[in-house]
């Protein structure tokens, strides 16, 4: 590729984010009353969405292994665990986090 | 507003931030790396972090420059990893109300991790929200373009071993479902999200789930609004 085709290949991804960033707030634009069905859906979706970037962030464990689903099961236990139990956010995540990083450079 | 609410609104959003700090600066640095294993100068990587800010879409685009210079495929293809960012357009709809010019940039900006913070957090009166909102959102972007130059820049000097630091990303997400569980009185849109991402994990496997559980989790919220309405979950 030229530089002048790499810049339009980025061109089009840029492109392509800002249009599934923006196009919501394009066609409810503040001026308007925004329909009850999309307020509906605004209070309704985070906690969806929440789940989906859960799985999301899992959707490479493989089930196949037991090194490929285990480190991730015992780091998310522990921190449904902290998290439950010291209500902390870094704690949880750093805590989930160095467990992590033990299990899959040491344990598995 | 005042240079000291200014300071006490960027002291208040810091901390907010510090667990993307750590994830950013980790994913940005392996961006920055991954581009210089493909062969491309620093500039590359820095300025693809400054206008695209999607952190997974920018690996792709990485992998686009070395392959055939098709720009209609790279919008689409664009268009369907970055869909779930339609979602959080619409959740933010209300909130980004009132914010003036930096409204477009609150859109701007807003990738996953960004969508997490300021949906979830309610400042507290002494602090202007939007600009709590505005201030997270540059914070964020600061961490992961300053991971990015560091990455492209001095990526091949780390030498302790980072594997399974990327895992910050994932404890965030669940963390914030956690606190998501834990406040709300009715739990059936949590479930509905896990649910049919899930089962279209499952269904379309990794690569091609998004869309299809997106779709999912509309039908789902769709059919139980009537029973939503009833108990007076919304006014």
């Amino acid at each position: 590729m030229t530089l002048t085709q790499q810049i339009i290949i980025i061109a089009c991804v840029v492109l392509g984010t800002l249009t599934t960033r923006f196009l919501p707030f394009i066609i409810f634009s503040s001026d308007k009353e925004t329909p009850l069905y999309i307020k509906y859906l605004g209070y309704m979706l985070p906690p969806a969405v929440f789940g989906l970037l859960v799985v999301y962030a899992l959707r490479e464990v493989e089930i196949t292994s037991v090194s490929g689903f285990l480190p991730e099961i015992l780091a998310v236990g522990l921190i449904i665990i902290l998290h439950y139990w010291k209500k902390s956010m870094l704690l949880s995540i750093a805590g989930g986090t160095i467990f992590y990083m033990i299990l899959v450079q040491m344990v598995f | 507003m005042s240079f000291d609410n200014h300071v006490s609104t960027l002291k208040y959003a810091f901390p907010k931030t510090i667990p993307i700090l750590a994830g950013f600066s980790f994913l940005g640095i392996a961006y920055g790396i991954y581009m210089n294993s493909l062969g491309f100068g620093p500039w590359y990587a820095i300025l693809m972090s400054v206008f695209i800010f999607a952190g997974s879409m920018e690996f792709v685009a990485g992998s686009m420059l070395l392959g055939a210079f098709n720009p209609l495929s790279a919008f689409l293809l664009t268009l369907m990893i970055n869909a779930r960012h339609l979602f959080y357009g619409i959740s933010m709809l209300d909130k980004f109300k009132g914010t003036g010019k930096k409204k477009y940039y609150l859109i701007y900006g807003m990738c996953d991790e960004t969508f997490v913070i300021n949906s979830t957090e309610k400042a507290p009166a002494h602090i202007n929200s939007g600009w709590f909102m505005f201030y997270v959102t540059v914070l964020n972007q600061i961490y992961w373009v300053g991971g990015t130059t560091i990455g492209s820049l001095f990526g091949s000097a780390v030498t302790f071993n980072t594997e399974g630091l990327e895992f910050v990303m994932t404890a965030l997400f669940v963390v914030i479902f956690l606190d998501q569980w834990m406040k709300e009185r009715y739990h059936i849109s949590s479930i509905i999200g896990i649910g049919a991402s899930v089962f279209c994990l499952v269904i379309f496997g990794p690569e091609n789930f998004i869309i299809p559980a997106m779709v999912l989790i509309l039908i789902a919220l769709t059919l139980i609004r009537k029973a939503m309405a009833k108990r007076e979950v919304i006014s």
